[in-house]
């Protein structure tokens, strides 16, 4: 979006300077530069027109329906509402009588593909520890597509969309892609199509114990917050020179792959998900983010989120949390089991998250235990609105929301119809469709996903 | 409703409370030994003890009245597996008393003066209804980690329910390279270790000769006495000169070698699954429990058949390792339907903290029964499994883990199906002695409530 200004301001820069008929020094005009070279070539599947009847739905914006009915067509959405919903002829007529239909979930933190299984040293490929500044890499160079942990977040976990982050060892980590849980032959055929990218950054523990160990900086948080001040102004310089090329056309400058990310975060275009557990340290990474121009989108772990949650309501900051983890290590120590619905009482967007390969197979259940945590400290929630926390605000932090994350007719038909309520940890997936297509069916044993990794070894095509 | 019963608790708890009578009547009552739950029934608890449960349990008329009525009650939750009570922070958080990563001993090593009941992870996991632990210590240099003890999570300063209970030793991926980088070396260390055992056994003081205890006892109750007062360290205990092991550590096997201490291995690969099995018809008296058995599926025959039990991960389904290639949530479903005795415990999977999960992965055992082609858990047994299952299985059934008459009154009462993670511990009860609930994650949550709403900053508010 803010490209495309740029370059109308360029070409109008460029008309006016023809309008003078002045023989001025001639410069050549700014070459854009492909932002996306490593593009989606993600195609939906091919999907039944289907209509699902007589279930319990969570819309994801809080909405619910009772004896609901949904229609998938063409990859989208087509209709969603009460049993007298017209379908169209003809289409696949599942029963969801006792059953629930939600947007799939999308987990806004996930290591899939880049920390996979096995955990063996040659496929651990998420963290670029060899400098605490490293927003050069890209999350979707390491992501392995054959991770069987995929199929396992599809079929247990309801997982439709995640974002795959490098690690926290480095203050500045890399960037994040987000993908559409789909098995595929390359990380380009996961990719969501149209998703703003992400920059990982880190405060706290990580990035101090991982360089500190080797006597280079940073070695305190004071280190933490001072490099990445300082990396934030080299980017700000970078940024003005880019900016000027494009108002004015002449001899490119010098690309720099780390500073182009961080220009991307300073245009908009890129989303900062920033990993923070303690209250202190998130407000003194919002008055950074003020200070340098840009925005925290969301901040990842945030256990004590519950301290700030007015701050992080004011400023519109997302906070993706965990229900009950706390205390393995220091900064998490103070962790709650209300952190999340305390969060949201304030008004702030919480989101559950899971960073990790089982967490994300039971998200639903870990919004069902912050849920109830958030009943018994006295807070009125539904679980319609609760599931908002697994789908429509990952989707708002994903900059995703337009296209998925609820379901609002001619959105993407990413839909998982469970077996009983979600929030019962008895409930496990039955279908899953992801854009129309059913790629899950736990009755069909066909539509079981098997990595390349997993055939011909035991347990192939199992239940997992 | 919830907060008079606890009041009446708490008011019976005025009294000395082992000695008084408390029945808790009209809660839907689960006994914990994998029967169903029986609506509407009674528990009654006096010194400590388990004195009935059930549908028509007669109720003392001096007896405290509980009124669980829309509540469940159960025994509390024995965690399988843990390193509860030996680390504050895992991470770079002081020390972790879980691991001597340079000691000079390991299979003499006993956890038990490790464990501070004064630290966070008792109190939050109490609060959650687990009132029983086996902990484990983790290996340093050698493939044998030490001895574990169960015990209570009960806030007073004596944790330990029984100490040196078993020996823990790695055989599988973990214990091949702390063994210098293989599974054979693994085992043939093992061996020798057993040797040199058997050496100073020829020194240790015989069953009959060791105590008070009748010899049934003994044999139910396999523990060892405190090694530092054994006869194999004294001057007439001869061993050979082609020894590895500190003579401390060769006497702390004494007792495994005899199969007066019970033997945990954590192994997951089917193939060392059946190494385990082969040692114990090597050495017949050992008594092997395999902890982890991710591949249990595959060998759950010769499992059962060799009635070797199993404490294992209940969900794991990923190929984490090349020794968990065959991992499926349904492992401990067709391990249970072979005729392996099961529990489940929490190896390598935040042990020393979240026992609160295992009534989760309980609860996602008995949601396999519905996935077509997967290998559920009914509820009674996946209950068993959090509380009877590993106290069976480390000789401990007679005292804790199911509501029978006579047992250590350790009692949870819940206000929904505890295998439900929206249920919460209300009263939880350990040797008859009601617990206290709040933990520093309460006393944050109040703090914060409501921020904001004092003239005081939070530091005043407690």
């Amino acid at each position: 979006m803010r490209w495309n200004a740029i370059a109308s301001a360029l070409g109008a820069a460029l008309l006016g300077a023809c309008a003078t008929l002045a023989p001025a020094p001639k410069k050549s005009p700014a070459v854009r530069i492909n932002l996306d070279p490593y593009p989606s070539t993600y195609q939906r599947h091919p999907g039944a027109v289907t209509v699902v009847r007589h279930a319990t739905i969570f819309d994801g914006e809080g909405g619910r329906i009772e004896d609901g009915t949904i229609v998938l067509a063409n990859g989208v959405i087509q209709a969603v509402g009460g049993p007298g919903t017209p379908a169209p002829a003809g289409a696949y007529e599942v029963d969801g009588t006792g059953k629930f239909v939600t947007p799939g979930i999308i987990d806004v933190h996930s290591h899939l593909g880049d920390y996979p299984s096995p955990g063996v040293p040659s496929l651990s490929d998420g963290n670029e520890a060899t400098g605490p500044v490293r927003p050069e890499v890209w999350a979707e160079h390491s992501v392995w597509p054959q991770d069987p942990g995929f199929s396992r977040a599809l079929m247990n976990g309801g997982v439709t969309t995640l974002q795959i982050l490098p690690g926290s060892a480095n203050l500045f980590g890399g960037r994040s892609v987000t993908v559409k849980n789909v098995p595929a032959r390359t990380v380009q055929g996961m990719k969501f199509p149209g998703a703003p990218y992400g920059l990982k950054m880190a405060c706290g523990e990580n990035p101090k114990r991982v360089y500190g160990s080797k006597s280079n900086m940073p070695q305190t948080r004071m280190g933490n917050i001072a490099l990445t001040r300082a990396t934030w102004l080299k980017a700000q310089a970078y940024k003005r020179k880019w900016d000027k090329y494009y108002r004015n056309g002449g001899d490119m400058p010098e690309r720099d792959i780390a500073m182009d990310t961080l220009m991307g975060v300073l245009s908009g275009q890129i989303l900062v998900h920033n990993h923070c557990y303690r209250a202190d340290e998130m407000a003194i990474m919002i008055d950074m983010a003020n200070e340098f121009g840009y925005k925290v989108t969301a901040f990842h772990h945030a256990v004590e989120a519950y301290k700030i949650a007015d701050l992080l309501a004011a400023n519109n900051i997302c906070a993706a949390m965990w229900a009950d983890w706390w205390g393995f290590k220091m900064e998490a120590y103070d962790g709650i089991k209300e952190n999340i619905p305390f969060v949201d009482k304030a008004g702030a967007c919480a989101i559950v998250h899971s960073d990790d390969a089982n967490g994300i197979q039971r998200l639903n259940q870990e919004a069902a235990k912050a849920l109830a945590d958030g009943r018994r400290a006295g807070i009125d929630i539904s679980e319609e609105h609760a599931w908002s926390w697994l789908s429509y605000n990952p989707a708002k932090a994903l900059g995703i929301a337009d296209k998925t994350g609820s379901l609002r007719t001619g959105k993407m038909a990413d839909v998982v119809l469970w077996n009983a309520d979600p929030f019962s940890t008895y409930a496990r997936p039955e279908r899953v469709w992801i854009d129309g297509a059913l790629l899950y069916y736990s009755d069909n044993p066909r539509l079981r996903p098997v990595s390349d990794f997993e055939l011909g070894q035991p347990g192939e095509g199992d239940v997992k | 409703m919830i907060r008079s019963v606890i009041a009446l608790l708490l008011l019976a708890a005025t009294v000395p409370a082992p000695a008084q009578t408390i029945a808790i009547t009209g809660g839907t009552v689960a006994l914990g030994d994998g029967s169903d739950p029986i609506p509407n029934g009674t528990v009654v608890i006096r010194n400590g003890r388990i004195v009935g449960a059930g549908p028509n349990v007669p109720i003392p008329p001096a007896a405290q009245i509980v009124d669980a009525r829309g509540k469940w009650v159960t025994p509390g939750i024995v965690a399988g597996f843990s390193r509860v009570g030996l680390s504050e922070v895992d991470l770079s958080g002081g020390l972790s008393d879980d691991r001597a990563a340079n000691s000079p001993f390991s299979a003499a090593i006993d956890i038990a003066p490790g464990v501070d009941p004064n630290g966070s992870t008792i109190p939050v996991n109490r609060a959650d209804g687990v009132t029983r632990a086996v902990v484990a210590p983790n290996t340093g240099k050698s493939i044998f980690a030490g001895q574990g003890a169960m015990i209570d999570l009960g806030a007073d300063m004596n944790p330990i329910t029984r100490a040196r209970l078993f020996q823990f030793v790695e055989l599988g991926e973990s214990g091949g390279n702390t063994a210098g980088g293989s599974r054979p070396s693994a085992y043939i260390l093992f061996r020798n270790a057993l040797r040199e055992a058997s050496e100073l056994s020829r020194y240790a003081p015989s069953i009959a000769s060791s105590g008070s205890r009748t010899p049934d006892v003994v044999r139910d109750q396999p523990i060892v006495r405190n090694p530092n007062e054994s006869r194999e360290y004294g001057p007439n205990a001869q061993r050979s000169e082609d020894v590895l092991l500190t003579r401390f550590d060769a006497a702390a096997l004494v007792p495994v070698l005899r199969g007066r201490q019970y033997l945990l291995v954590h192994v997951e690969r089917a193939r060392d699954i059946l190494n385990i099995l082969q040692l114990k018809r090597e050495y017949p008296a050992l008594k092997p429990v395999i902890v982890g058995a991710t591949e249990g599926w595959l060998v759950a025959d010769q499992l059962a058949a060799a009635r070797v039990p199993v404490i294992a991960s209940a969900l794991n389904d990923l190929p984490a390792s090349f020794e968990q290639i065959a991992a499926t949530q349904s492992n401990i479903g067709r391990m249970r339907a072979a005729g392996v005795q099961v529990a489940i415990g929490m190896i390598d999977d935040n042990d020393t903290r979240f026992l609160f999960n295992e009534r989760q992965y309980a609860g996602n055992l008995v949601a396999l029964i519905d996935v077509p082609g997967a290998s559920g858990v009914r509820w009674g047994e996946a209950l068993a499994m959090i509380t009877s299952r590993p106290a069976q299985i480390l000789g401990l059934g007679n005292e804790i883990g199911t509501l029978a008459k006579g047992r250590r009154a350790d009692v949870v009462v819940w206000s929904g199906d505890p295998l439900q993670v929206t249920s919460s511990a209300e009263i939880v009860v350990i040797d008859g002695v009601q617990q206290p609930l709040e933990t520093r994650q309460t006393k944050l949550r109040d703090r914060y409530r409501d921020i904001g709403e004092s003239a005081l900053p939070e530091a005043y508010q407690r």
